[in-house]
């Protein structure tokens, strides 16, 4: 296993070590390390079933992890004392099935948790939700229930209720996945301004060309190990691993890089 | 044809022969069904009306059940006794949506701490649902004054009502709890990353939207209670099938009891109608997409 390329100055945002996750029969994740530093982002690649949910799920305590440890912001999270809800408070999460909550508004889904969680007003939750809005063009959309939106503007007001808490980490999961090809620009636009804003972020994605673009390191996953990572140069241009080549050859000859 | 009126600023289309022909054979088929419909409305009508007046016993059936002289004479009181019913609705209904709700949320709680109180509500829900309504309203309505108990009521009412309660919040309970169980398990996997504890999770995310979806079998269940309220005359609570048979032993005239019958299903209709239109709008409104 190569190590972390990182440039961390800093103390990592997320960091991940020897962690091992099975389902039942199955392992998913096999001692699998990890480090993300500040303002970075990082692209988890490979294969449907490789582990990049899970392992996104594991970091969100969305599941119990069965062996290593993971740290956020230098806090040990998978002590079995630790209080979840307020490591979730810290972590924005974004799914590939959007995840609204169908019987609120556009609005009422971005400032339930200011309200309910982190104790804002429910004129500042709403105040601070329209300024979100209004700055990531989905001004008009406030007061529209979910299931009358495109599946692009869905996802993007799911982007919206995650930076509503201002989480220390973001964590995408194949949001543009369930998304038709000419919906998935404006979300990724979206993701580069978060970016931009200095955001840590982990991205699970299958959008190569993105993931090139946009991240700072990139993991290719394996049946549930990291078997490259590197800078996007490093893993697309020069991969070392024969799988990780194979895994490229055929993304490109798909068409999606 | 108004229909086939073009829209300004576009070409003028002019419906072709094809069009034509198809719709004329179109209703001429709807002429021809609604035709049929009727005929066979009215044949089976006569054959049921000759059937019955046609039987041996239906002078005497006719005195015994559809008297219009008992029908006026029963009416009033009936109407008086539905009063009972219809505050008993009233009383036992929010009652029991409050129980009911109360229990279905105790089966989901998560924790050793709230083993005791899962494992309750589990009982008390098997228990009450398989205890016939009847055998239940018998022990309550005179198992309760049998003890004896210092200020605890001997009302037949308040103890009717009482053993609707107890029943009808188990099956309420089940209803509840197939709409929480419903919600998809990704829509509590939202709130919780949004740090929300999983007590505001349920009373923010989850509960909205199963009571949602539950509308429509529980006002099924509200339509069962409200006939069932005629069941506390079996403890002699003066409602409309109590008032009913008071009428009806005394002259040995049954229609009475039809009057009664009659009043029952005049109420029930407005409910079944509203049932049906809240699930028809929610199939509409989930017929538009969405996520769930």
């Amino acid at each position: 296993m190569s190590t972390a390329p990182v440039t961390a100055t800093e103390s990592p945002v997320l960091r991940m070590e020897a962690v091992r996750k099975s389902f039942g029969t199955s392992l998913v994740l096999r001692d699998v390390d990890l480090e993300v530093a500040p303002h970075t982002v990082t692209a988890l690649i490979g294969a449907s079933g490789s582990g990049k949910s899970t392992l996104l799920r594991c970091a969100n305590l969305l599941e119990e992890i069965d062996d290593g440890a993971i740290w956020l912001e230098g806090e040990e999270i998978t002590d079995p004392r630790t209080d979840a809800d307020a490591v979730r408070r810290r972590i924005g999460v974004v799914f590939q099935a959007y995840n609204l909550f169908p019987h609120l508004t556009v609005l009422q889904n971005i400032t339930l948790a200011p309200q309910r969680v982190h104790g804002l007003s429910r004129a500042d939750a709403e105040s601070q939700a329209r300024e979100l809005l209004e700055r990531l063009g989905l001004g008009g959309k406030a007061d529209e229930y979910p299931d009358r939106l495109s599946g692009g503007q869905q996802q993007r007001t799911a982007i919206v209720r995650a930076l509503a808490v201002r989480p220390r980490l973001l964590l995408l999961d194949e949001i543009t996945a369930a998304l038709d090809p000419e919906l998935v620009g404006e979300v990724l636009s979206l993701v580069r301004e978060v970016k931009d804003e200095g955001m840590t972020m982990v991205i699970a994605t299958h959008e190569m060309a993105f993931a090139r673009e946009v991240a700072d390191q990139v993991c290719f996953l394996d049946a549930g190990v990291v078997l490259e990572r590197g800078t996007p140069d490093e893993v697309f241009g020069a991969p070392r691993e024969e799988r990780t080549q194979r895994f490229l050859r055929r993304i490109v000859e798909a068409g999606r890089l | 044809m108004t229909l086939h009126k073009s829209l300004p600023g576009e070409d003028t289309y002019v419906p072709s022969e094809r069009r034509i022909a198809r719709e004329r054979h179109r209703r001429a088929r709807t002429r021809r069904a609604t035709a049929i419909a009727a005929t066979s409305t009215l044949v089976t009508g006569v054959v049921l009306f000759l059937l019955i007046t046609g039987s041996p016993g239906w002078e005497r059936t006719q005195e015994t059940f559809f008297s219009p002289h008992y029908a006026r004479v029963a009416l009033p009181q009936v109407l008086e006794g539905l009063w009972l019913n219809l505050r008993l609705l009233a009383v036992c209904g929010t009652a029991v949506l409050a129980f009911g709700l109360l229990l279905a949320v105790a089966r989901t709680l998560r924790g050793p701490v709230f083993f005791p109180v899962r494992a309750l509500a589990i009982a008390y829900t098997d228990f009450f649902r398989g205890l016939p309504l009847i055998i239940c309203l018998l022990m309550v309505v005179f198992g309760v004054p049998a003890l004896r108990l210092e200020g605890v009521t001997n009302d037949p009412v308040l103890l009717g009502g009482a053993a609707l309660v107890l029943t009808y919040s188990a099956y309420v309970a089940e209803v509840f709890r197939a709409g929480i169980e419903s919600v998809h398990p990704s829509q509590r996997a939202a709130a919780r990353s949004l740090g929300l504890s999983s007590g505001k999770t349920l009373r923010f995310v989850v509960l909205p939207q199963a009571v949602r979806r539950v509308v429509p079998p529980l006002l099924n269940d509200l339509v069962s209670l409200q006939k069932d309220t005629g069941l506390v005359s079996i403890a002699g609570a003066v409602d409309a099938v109590y008032a009913a048979q008071i009428i009806a032993s005394k002259d040995f005239n049954y229609t009475p009891y039809v009057v009664a019958g009659l009043v029952f299903v005049a109420l029930t209709i407005p409910m079944t109608r509203l049932t049906d239109w809240v699930t028809a709008r929610m199939d509409r409104r989930r017929a538009q997409g969405g996520l769930v």
